[in-house]
């Protein structure tokens, strides 16, 4: 027996809020749709020989990450729109260990769920790939360290849509603001900066460039799938 | 127990409670009344540590909400309704919250069960009716069993037989020896349910007193109130209520 509350027991309370929304489990299910769909479609359209298979195979990951970076907000605002709040705070009045144990549960959920969207997405794709073209391997280092890497992004794409749902409280702002700083802002020429490597979308795409020596990778992520015929 | 000292709130301009001082005691339900806009959603925010005072303190079981060590296990509350989200069912929602006390999980039937909503606990909060919503926000105030209970406004809005399940509620946790604290402006229904009374206008004391006193000193309880609130009343006509 512990004498007050403590991470342990927040952590299980927001544990327990998360499984047992629906509209989680469906957002989750929706993205893993996504990327086996995603990753076969462009497994079979690959057909340059030399092409990066590996890149074009995790193109979900677009999708993966709107679907990851919005339920990290949801998760945040809903408490505030459907008036949650004001019992987990009852229940909880210290805010910070509330934020620590929302973000601590969510990041968990979402590097096992992001990782088993990625690697689904790759292994269904690759299944695809046709016989004339180079097919990656998980036994490659840099295939695996891709595929890994992508899954992690979604994990981290969704804890900055949670904070930025901590800082707004409010669904619609808070996905404005995601969508202006991880879509809109590599496009607005902020990539050239040398703030921009720290944009979430060149982080994704840097993890991609880990399977190939590709130095324009950096600089063209919103073009980062090639379907280039030899 | 609830101990408020020199209680002070202001927002910008206006002072929602004004140096308010009052106990509240276990074994009797405790009216606080007054006007709309008179601070008592102000000051029961204050008692949970949602807001924090400019002056003054307030302590529940002897301290600060936020000092409490398991505070569902001490403090019951019911504010403003539907403090769930509509998605979850009211089962995993008292779960949750049983979980961040170290409540047992028994607790949560035992309580769905008292305030009637077992029937209902698997399906969806959002489908619950407004008297049943209500019920469940009063499952997550008892769950802990806690010796101190508040309910903000808790009949707004319910059918007389929700009113009716309320008020026997609250006196019968106060007859097992509980500190209960209910809001309203509405004078019929706190001579009903309260004992004593605890009535502010404009933010301040105007009497910490009994219903049979407060009766037996006008023509009627009615009376009594409005001769009391007439001074807050003045100020809201002059349109400086938050």
């Amino acid at each position: 027996m512990t004498d007050r509350y403590r991470f342990r027991n927040v952590a299980r309370m927001e544990w327990i809020k998360l499984r047992t929304l629906r509209s989680v489990r469906w957002t989750l299910l929706f993205a893993l749709a996504g990327m086996i769909g995603i990753g076969i479609a462009a497994g079979f359209n690959t057909r340059n020989p030399r092409g990066d298979v590996t890149n074009n195979i995790l193109a979900g990951g677009a999708l993966g990450s709107v679907l990851f970076a919005v339920l990290g907000v949801l998760v945040m605002t809903s408490e505030y729109s459907s008036g949650t709040i004001r019992a987990t705070l009852a229940a909880i009045p210290k805010r910070p260990l509330v934020l620590a144990a929302k973000a601590a549960t969510f990041g968990l959920t979402a590097l096992v769920a992001g990782e088993l969207v990625t690697f689904a997405g790759f292994l269904a794709g690759i299944a695809f790939v046709h016989g004339g073209v180079h097919r990656p391997a998980l036994s490659q280092p840099d295939v695996l360290r891709a595929v890994a890497l992508s899954g992690a992004y979604l994990c981290l794409i969704g804890l900055i849509g949670l904070a930025l749902g901590t800082i707004v409280r409010h669904a619609a702002a808070a996905i404005t603001a995601l969508v202006a700083l991880v879509f809109v802002a590599p496009l607005a020429g902020l990539a050239a900066t040398p703030a921009g490597q720290f944009l979430p979308e060149l982080i994704y795409a840097n993890s991609l460039g880990a399977t190939a020596s590709w130095p324009s990778c950096a600089t063209s992520a919103p073009e980062w799938v090639e379907f280039r015929h030899g | 127990m609830i101990e408020a000292h020199g209680l002070t709130k202001r927002y910008g301009q206006i002072t929602a409670v004004d140096h308010l001082t009052f106990d509240v005691r276990p074994g009797v339900v405790t009216g606080f009344l007054g006007p709309n806009g008179s601070g008592k959603s102000t000051t029961m925010r204050l008692i949970l540590g949602l807001d924090a005072p400019d002056h003054g303190t307030v302590k529940v079981a002897g301290r600060g909400y936020h000092d409490l060590p398991f505070p569902l296990r001490e403090v019951g509350a019911l504010l403003e309704a539907k403090a769930f989200h509509p998605g979850r069912s009211a089962r995993a929602h008292l779960h949750a919250l049983a979980a961040s006390n170290a409540i047992p999980a028994s607790r949560v039937d035992q309580t769905l069960r008292l305030v009637g909503l077992t029937a209902a606990a698997s399906r969806k909060a959002g489908q619950l009716s407004l008297g049943m919503a209500q019920r469940l926000d009063i499952a997550a105030a008892l769950l802990g069993d806690p010796p101190v209970l508040i309910f903000d406004e808790p009949v707004n809005g319910l059918d007389p037989e929700g009113i009716r399940w309320i008020r026997n509620l609250m006196k019968s946790l106060a007859a097992e020896g509980r500190t209960v604290f209910v809001s309203s402006h509405l004078i019929a229904e706190m001579a009903l349910t309260a004992e004593r009374l605890i009535i502010v206008g404009a933010g301040r004391l105007l009497a910490d007193t009994t219903v049979t006193e407060l009766s037996a000193s006008n023509a009627s309880l009615e009376d009594a109130f409005l001769a009391l609130t007439s001074g807050s009343a003045e100020f809201r006509a002059t349109g400086s209520t938050p």
